[in-house]
């Protein structure tokens, strides 16, 4: 079986496209998280392809799902969080007969095809649909679920892993040398980091609006607040730390005004979903958890990096894609988990989507109020990557919890979890999901 | 600061080669009248790769705004931290950007808005690449 990156047709990335066709016809049934770690340990038990395995066995459990029913499996084969198996150095013996291996030596390691997946889960005998949805689980989630709809697969695994490997990452490469190939050059030799194009951006909103880098701190709290009651995340795990706004203004920056806490930390884990018909879903051992409507944004920098200005103008036309698809204005969302890696950039979405009316250059006010998940303005109660590590999939995990009445100390109680918006990954190029209690 | 030494490919050479001679040149689309930078194989409009063409800029422009760099990726870079690293937006065309590092800028204190001038870097291996200072006059509003 030879499985390929999903075609563009897949994608709803244009605005005048009208209620998505499968409309509430898509259903969430169930969640599966590996544990997490900051970098591989050396084992084969806890290599990425491991944890995989794990997560999808655990999303199979909790939806109750015998996994001869499951017909497909949409993921990310790229795991990498910006580390890499060092080109020449061998494959551990213990991993090669560990797992039944594919054609590449290094998938389970370092990388996940579908295809390793499906030699090392015998229990899925029925799969005949499988497609990659690349990047992040932003995009295996729309590809999932536009497939679901198309009906080429009826009960489908969703998969994203990530591994992490000693040493810093962006570090080694072409970054440790002294020439640099002349196209890459024009725009690297100036050493930005990865958070530099969003500090940037950020910078000109805080001049634009008159804010400031403090005004974030409320938010950084809050986040992390929300991700040590994330138990499936890594700072609930490994270090259940809470911060101070103080913490967050005196952290070291990374690209000013980008601080650490602005950044994600990389870790290895893998979160898996089970989806379904709207049909199918009635009976199954969850709350189904709808999906109205999924739309994809393309904006592309004219540019080095993307202006404040070019962001503004995505994140709205992804506003307004979300809403015509999913038949909904922004009044109707009861909470937002849109992406957060890196934190800097989490209001372009909020504005984008005028969530509780907010218009461009009022997220850091609206910060200063309540937007705890106990509040009447949740944002981001995942905590997202601020406050559970770098996954991109905390955010659609609380979405499914919330609307499902899972989500334990984060669940929502001023406001009703009826409907919730995720996506990501950046505000000019990423895939975004509405997710419902009903099917509209 | 010891900036890595761009070795022109064959789709940046143009543009390399004309910094060793302290110009800067922006690929055009001569169909659409499109400039382009980072260079593209074909024509973010029209599509075009037969259409590109390189076009001498005046090597004047304006600050957009800039971050500091306490953590860089590059290895050469790395003693020089903290840097400023700006976006200057070029007068022919302000949607094109370069980056600097504002030689001669104390750290943080980078003027947004300012008007800027081309000057040019020589780094290890003899290859020049541009860089930007602060013109007299005007500012932007």
């Amino acid at each position: 079986m030879t499985t390929e990156n999903a075609p563009s047709s897949m994608y709803r990335d244009r605005e005048g496209l009208g209620i998505w066709e499968h409309r509430g016809k898509v259903a969430a049934v169930g969640i599966g998280h590996s544990p997490t770690a900051r970098r591989w340990d050396g084992r084969p038990e806890s290599t990425v392809g491991a944890l995989a395995l794990d997560a999808l066995r655990k999303a199979i459990a909790d939806s109750g799902v015998d996994p001869a029913d499951i017909d497909g499996l949409v993921m990310d084969g790229t795991t990498t969080t910006g580390a890499h198996w060092t080109a020449g150095d061998p494959i551990p013996q213990d991993f090669i007969e560990y797992f039944n291996p594919s054609s590449d030596p290094l998938d389970g390691l370092a990388k996940l095809s579908a295809e390793w997946i499906l030699k090392n889960m015998p229990e899925l005998k029925n799969v005949t649909f499988t497609m990659y949805g690349p990047g992040c689980m932003s995009n295996s989630i729309v590809v999932a679920a536009q497939a679901i709809g198309d009906g080429l697969t009826k009960t489908c695994l969703v998969l994203k892993g990530w591994h992490n490997f000693a040493g810093r990452y962006y570090q080694g490469g072409e970054n440790a040398l002294d020439t640099v190939p002349g196209t890459k050059g024009i725009s690297s030799i100036w050493g930005t980091p990865a958070s530099y194009g969003t500090a940037l951006q950020f910078a000109e909103y805080c001049r634009k609006y008159n804010k400031t880098h403090d005004m974030m701190a409320p938010a950084i709290v809050q986040w992390k607040k929300n991700g040590l009651v994330f138990p499936e995340g890594f700072w609930a795990q490994h270090r259940p730390e809470e911060i101070t706004a103080e913490d967050y203004i005196s952290a070291r920056w990374i690209a000013k005004p980008a601080n650490l806490f602005d950044n994600d930390i990389p870790i290895m884990v893998t979160g898996a979903y089970l989806f379904t018909t709207a049909e199918r879903a009635q009976d199954m051992k969850q709350k189904p958890v709808y999906i109205l409507n999924h739309v994809s944004s393309r904006g592309k920098a004219r540019s080095l990096t993307p202006t404040l200005e070019e962001v503004e103008a995505e994140t709205a036309s992804t506003g307004r894609k979300i809403f015509e698809g999913a038949g909904i204005t922004a009044n109707d969302l009861s909470f937002e988990n849109m992406y957060d890696g890196f934190a800097l950039f989490h209001q372009f979405h909020l504005e984008g989507l005028g969530f509780r009316g907010i218009k461009f250059g009022e997220a850091l006010d609206f910060y200063q109020t309540d937007i705890s998940p106990q509040g009447p303005n949740p944002i981001s109660p995942s905590g997202g990557n601020v406050g559970s590590g770098r996954t991109r999939f905390w955010m659609h995990t609380d979405c499914i919890q919330q609307i499902q009445g899972r989500a334990g100390e984060r669940a929502l109680t001023k406001v009703k979890p009826e409907i919730g918006v995720s996506g990501g990954p950046m505000p000019t190029g990423g895939n975004f999901t509405v997710w419902s209690s009903t099917p509209g | 600061m010891a900036k890595q030494s761009p070795v022109p490919d064959e789709l940046s050479k143009p543009f390399w080669d004309a910094a060793n001679k302290e110009k800067l040149v922006i690929q055009n689309c001569k169909s659409c009248e499109r400039l382009h930078h980072p260079p593209k194989t074909e024509c973010d409009l029209c599509g075009s790769g037969s259409h590109m063409e390189w076009k001498e800029m005046s090597g004047r422009g304006t600050i957009y705004n800039y971050g500091v760099v306490f953590d860089c990726p590059i290895r050469t870079l790395q003693e020089d931290q903290p840097f400023n690293v700006a976006v200057v937006m070029l007068e022919e065309d302000p949607g094109i950007q370069m980056y600097s590092h504002m030689p001669g800028i104390e750290v943080d204190k980078v003027p947004v808005g300012a008007a800027v001038e081309i000057i040019f870097e020589t780094t290890g291996s003899g290859q020049k690449v541009p860089e930007w200072k602060i013109s007299e006059n005007e500012t932007r509003a």
